[in-house]
């Protein structure tokens, strides 16, 4: 009974009082900065990075802490989405195809408790499977070597171009834009300066909290600006809140499904949630037929994506931990806290660190039931969060992403790289270039170019050996399918737009 | 068509002039099999094709920003450079509070209610940071006092 002696270890470090203070804070920031529209998990998560970072905290505290945010995140995304019909962040948009519709049909209480309580099956369920399936996942990568290691990034960068974009070149694209920067800095093998253009403040390269930060959260106040801050006003009401058993029996199937389909999504590399909630609703939507009324404002459609996409977070912190391969835009997020933190996730953190991985998956399920209570009786709190208006918490935001930033490294150089970044991810959002695969870039570049070198040492510069094993074929053969497939399925699977007034 | 194009154009320019500049890498007497050049400029090349098919594909234009929120964008942009150089010369308070009031006054043409943010923003956070947090951040310019 390997996984309950190390839950026990899990929750010794989870139970400490420092721990669970962090996590329920971390639940509470996290369900705040899901609700916000505009501030999505990715982009809250990287502003609260370098500030994590300047705080001291010991690795396992600082993952707590960011990783009950995360999770928060993905809870609190839906109340955006119901209330405002904007959705708090990417995958909460299925969320709005039938929440909406049942918040202006005067049942916007239920609609926030159900979407609660669903998200609270998924992400359960998903850190559950999470526990059971990543100590195996881990052995099996201890068969990848160097060439298996570089067909898996290249399988991340396919599938996550390949789902994220509508454009393959697009993709493609942003992805080298990410691995082109990440050779920036002075070479590993060599220790030679590579493409610095002699400057010295690019001799360590560039910080991917820069990047991450600029790309997600200043873009963002560009977006706002261009928008005028415009629709952030509540247009529904919300009367008495009050637990809608009949539709949490009836939807528990659904609930139950939506969990497993999307953790599967979210295990995937590159897929993440917004897949899983995709998929789910579009499962439960067959299921129904024309009958179930999806787009209407049926239970239905509202627990399936909101389990979908929590279980799908904690579907993606499976390859992240066992692998090193983010399987969404906000676990890449969670990849570079990591390795700030200099913890080299994969096979070997399970035995060298189990503190870290159990701490984390004990503080998970604590989460979720804190998560629970947060986002059913106290949902009130949090919609009258929402009420901030843009003109104060844009400004915020990037004060707090400014001064984090600063306290890295007390740079001016760094601040202007981040706007640099800034207007980019602004330019790139703008021409549909996705910016999630220039993040993985910049994270995964240097271990990518390292695994390749380190195959062509072992096989002496023979490129065969990249395809010598079942493992890497299987990769190789995934990866390119991941990125071809969606060319043809992009009719069938189009994307459904928010419904408008 | 036209934006797809023209950043297609620029990314191609770049790929190239990145290829170019990988080529220039000093490599060391202890090279392994593929050296310091090969991925950067694998990664040019893809670039550089991508960028290719962007041009030869290009997707629909986006709604650009017309005229003033144009303006709006460069001024954010600017005021948000300034704030790069002089947080730390200033000190936290001052430039923090001109630039998340001039910020606040793009998204929403108020000037008293956008004073009043970036005033509150600016003391605000600094409370925050410096005694919640404890950031080292420096208040006021030094010798002013």
């Amino acid at each position: 009974m390997d996984i309950l002696a190390n839950l026990a270890l899990g929750f010794s470090v989870a139970l400490t009082p420092y721990t669970l203070m962090l996590a329920v804070i971390g639940c509470f920031l996290g369900t705040i900065i899901g609700a916000l529209p505009g501030l999505g998990p990715s982009n809250g998560v990287a502003i609260l990075i370098p500030i994590t970072f300047t705080l001291g905290l010991d690795a396992t505290q600082a993952l707590v802490l960011m990783t009950a945010v995360y999770y928060g995140a993905m809870y609190g995304g839906r109340i955006s989405s119901i209330l405002l019909n904007i959705p708090g962040d990417e995958p909460a948009l299925m969320t709005t195809l039938d929440g909406y519709p049942m918040a202006k049909a005067g049942r916007a209480g239920d609609a926030l408790v159900l979407s609660g309580v669903a998200s609270f099956v998924g992400a359960l369920l998903a850190t559950i499977g999470l526990m059971l399936l990543a100590p195996m996942l881990a052995r099996v990568a201890y068969l990848f070597g160097p060439s298996e290691y570089f067909a898996l990034y290249l399988l991340a960068f396919c599938t996550l171009g390949g789902m994220a974009s509508n454009n393959q070149a697009k993709a493609a694209l942003a992805s080298c834009i990410g691995l082109g920067i990440a050779m920036i800095g002075v070479d590993n093998n060599s220790g030679l300066p590579r493409l610095t253009g002699g400057n010295l403040h690019l001799m360590d390269g560039i910080d991917f909290l820069v990047a991450i930060v600029g790309l997600f959260a200043i873009a963002e106040v560009f977006f706002f600006i261009e928008s005028h801050g415009k629709g952030s006003s509540i247009g529904v009401k919300l009367e008495k809140v009050r637990i809608p058993w009949k539709d949490i029996r009836e939807t528990t199937p659904t609930m139950l499904r939506s969990s497993g389909v999307g953790f599967i999504a979210g295990i995937l590399p590159g897929a993440g949630a917004s897949l899983g909630s995709f998929l789910t609703y579009m499962v439960e939507k067959s299921i129904a037929g024309p009958k179930g009324g999806f787009g209407t404002g049926v239970a239905k459609g509202v627990a399936a994506p909101e389990a979908g996409n929590n279980a799908a977070a904690g579907g993606a912190l499976v390859p992240m931990l066992t692998l090193g391969v983010p399987g969404s835009g906000t676990t890449a997020v969670l990849l570079a806290l990591l390795m700030t933190l200099n913890i080299t996730p994969g096979p070997t953190l399970f035995t060298d660190r189990p503190e870290v991985v159990w701490g984390l998956i004990a503080s998970l399920l604590i989460a979720n039931f804190v998560l629970l209570l947060m986002n059913v009786p106290m949902v009130k709190i949090f919609v009258k969060i929402l009420m901030v208006p843009a003109w104060v918490l844009l400004p915020g935001v990037t004060m707090i992403s400014f001064v984090g930033i600063y306290s890295l490294s007390g740079s001016y150089f760094d601040l202007l790289l981040m706007i640099g970044f800034g207007g980019l991810g602004y330019i790139l959002r703008k021409l549909d270039i996705p910016t999630v695969p220039v993040i993985l870039g910049i994270l995964l570049g240097g271990n990518m170019e390292n695994a390749l070198r380190r195959a062509m040492v072992l096989s002496d510069g023979d490129m065969t050996y990249l395809f010598s094993s079942p493992i890497s074929i299987g990769l190789w053969v995934a990866a390119i399918a991941g990125f071809i497939a969606p060319m043809f399925l992009r009719g069938v699977l189009r994307k459904p737009q928010a419904v408008t007034d | 068509m036209a934006s797809d194009r023209i950043f297609g154009l620029v990314a191609l320019f770049v790929a190239l002039a990145y290829i170019a500049s990988a080529t220039q890498i000093q490599t060391s007497f202890l090279a392994d099999p593929v050296g310091p050049r090969a991925f950067p400029i694998l990664v040019g090349a893809v670039a550089a094709l991508s960028a290719l098919a962007m041009i030869v594909r290009p997707d629909p234009d986006p709604a650009w920003p017309t005229g003033r929120t144009w303006i709006s964008l460069v001024v954010a942009v600017l005021v948000l450079v300034g704030y790069a150089y002089t947080l730390k010369p200033l000190g936290f308070i001052v430039p923090t509070a001109i630039a998340a009031g001039v910020l606040s006054y793009q998204l929403s043409p108020r000037p008293v209610a956008a004073a009043v943010t970036g005033v509150a923003l600016s003391v605000g956070l600094f409370v925050l940071f410096r005694y919640a947090l404890g950031l080292g951040l420096i208040p006021l310019p030094k010798g002013l006092f």
